[in-house]
């Protein structure tokens, strides 16, 4: 959103309160980051330690049991690739 | 009302009692102390209901004062000096986070070197951390004020947080008479208090959340508002106070200023004593006079300028409590100054520092400062720095 059509100081709660619970979703932070995780599945052991790692709860189990990084609200920290057992995260750059 | 002769400290923790504070959190200092000690014993004895918390410093002091205000509680704090000054960090954010905590603040001097006495080094420091800021001049203002306090920062237009200020030991350890209230009499005065968006499970709210470049300056207009708005309501509720109870607070008060030709402008409880020597010295034919300024912040600018600027002043001699190293050294003179900048009758504003680290301030000490003021007068010009009274030199 541009500067301009943030709210004007007028339409702030008092003190910034936010009160809508869970509004943070709106506020997607993943164009924060320069590197990004790709998990590669075949190495993949399905133990979710990238999952319970991420300071951003980025990662959403799929149907399969596989843990997938969102994009859109990764910040690219690299923690899940440090912590990854099987080491079958890679952090590639954005524009790759 | 009953009128009791009372060690002022024990009438601020009753004025917080009589508010009926729930959540009392606060580390003892001197000349503080008592205060807080008071507190425990009426929270120990049942005779309030509130959770008073034992903490381990003032900064957590000050955080849970904060997060018990968020949750919807009246609460209230007190300390002095180092104690605010560990304080600082949460005192900016209290007041940033609209959360109405009452501080009563024992003034005292700042170390190094240590001084547990008076002078108004550690509010000074606190100047800008977005507080209303409250002087009391003796025990019964130190009373009602506090009191009052909790009934201006809850106001929903204001939600802000509000330090009363009184000189540590001269008032805090004196026993004065003061007209105490019994709760009765007072019931209808203090509404509930009542956060709009308290912290609720049931309407959940965040509090104090990350304010990136694009909100940080809006939320810090919106609090600047906020304050500057706020002197509408402390005007109201010390009118109607005032027409309930009898007793009037102004925000700039005068004692012979609208025929003075020198007035002395302080703060606290120097203004009692420089009254004292106003007295005796108008017996001599001195036309002095003096002027407090009760309200700190937010700044009474149009107030001042009505009083100091009425064509028979002359000069206006600031005395200051504290020294702002390498600036001014007089905080209060160079707000005064500047506050008098545009006005075309302003009087010379002349600075005087004096009792600090709880020097007392002698009969003839305050007559200096009015004859430096008389001086300045006959010489046209004002001192380029701030004198300090009394020094040896
Ligand atoms: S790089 Fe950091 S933010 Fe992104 S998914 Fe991994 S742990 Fe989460
Ligand atoms: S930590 Fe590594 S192995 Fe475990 S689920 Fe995440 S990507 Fe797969």
């Amino acid at each position: 959103m541009r500067l301009k059509e943030r709210p004007k100081w007028q339409e702030l709660l008092p003190g910034c309160v936010i009160d809508e619970p869970g509004n943070s979703v709106n506020y997607k932070t993943g164009d924060w980051k320069t590197l990004k995780p790709v998990v590669d599945k075949q190495k993949c052991i399905r133990c979710g330690t990238c999952w319970i790692f991420c300071p951003e709860y980025a990662y959403e189990e799929d149907e399969y049991g596989y843990f997938n990084p969102n994009y859109d609200y990764c910040k690219g920290c690299g923690i899940c690739a440090v912590e990854c057992p099987a080491r079958c995260i890679r952090m590639e750059r954005e524009e790759e | 009302m009953k009128r009791v002769g009372i060690e002022v400290s024990i009438a601020i923790a009753e004025a917080a009692a009589l508010a009926e504070v729930e959540v009392v959190s606060a580390y003892p200092i001197t000349p503080q102390t008592h205060i807080v000690e008071h507190l425990a014993e009426l929270v120990a004895n049942g005779e309030l209901n509130a959770e008073f918390i034992t903490v381990e410093s003032e900064h957590t002091a000050m955080s849970a004062a904060l997060g018990a205000s968020l949750a919807g509680a009246r609460a209230f704090t007190s300390t002095s000096s180092q104690g605010l000054a560990l304080m600082n960090e949460i005192v900016y954010i209290t007041s940033s986070m609209r959360a109405p905590v009452v501080m009563a603040l024992a003034n005292r001097s700042l170390s190094a070197p240590i001084s547990i006495w008076n002078d108004h080094s550690d509010v000074m420091n606190e100047r800008d951390t977005g507080w209303i800021s409250i002087f009391a001049n003796n025990g019964q203002e130190a009373y009602d004020l506090t009191f009052m306090a909790f009934k201006i920062g809850e106001h929903p237009n204001v939600l802000l947080p509000v330090m009363i200020n009184f000189d540590g030991f001269i008032l805090t350890h004196v026993i004065e008479p003061v007209w105490m209230f019994d709760k009765e009499e007072v019931k209808d005065f203090l509404p509930p208090y009542e956060h709009p968006y308290k912290l609720d499970v049931d309407r959940p709210t965040s509090h104090g959340p990350v304010g990136l470049p694009d909100i940080y300056t809006e939320a810090k207009k919106q609090q600047e508002e906020a304050i500057r708005n706020s002197r509408k309501i402390i005007d109201a509720v010390w009118d109607e106070f005032a027409e309930r109870f009898g007793r009037r607070y102004r925000a700039v008060e005068e004692y012979y200023a609208d025929d003075a030709e020198i007035v002395l402008l302080t703060q606290g409880s120097v203004t009692e004593a420089a009254q004292v020597v106003v007295d005796e010295m108008r017996k001599r034919g001195k036309k002095w006079g003096v002027v407090e300024l009760r309200l700190w912040r937010p700044f009474p600018f149009e107030d001042l300028k009505k009083v100091l600027c009425n064509n028979n002043i002359k000069c206006v001699v600031v005395l200051d409590r504290a020294i702002s190293f390498g600036g001014q050294l007089g905080i209060v003179m160079s707000e005064v100054r500047s506050a008098l900048y545009h006005e075309k009758n302003k009087p010379m504003v002349v600075g005087v520092t004096a009792g600090l680290g709880g020097r007392d301030i002698r009969f003839d000490e305050y007559v200096k400062m009015y004859e430096i003021g008389e001086k300045c007068l006959k010489e046209e010009k004002e001192p380029d720095k701030v004198i300090i009274v009394g020094l040896r030199e």
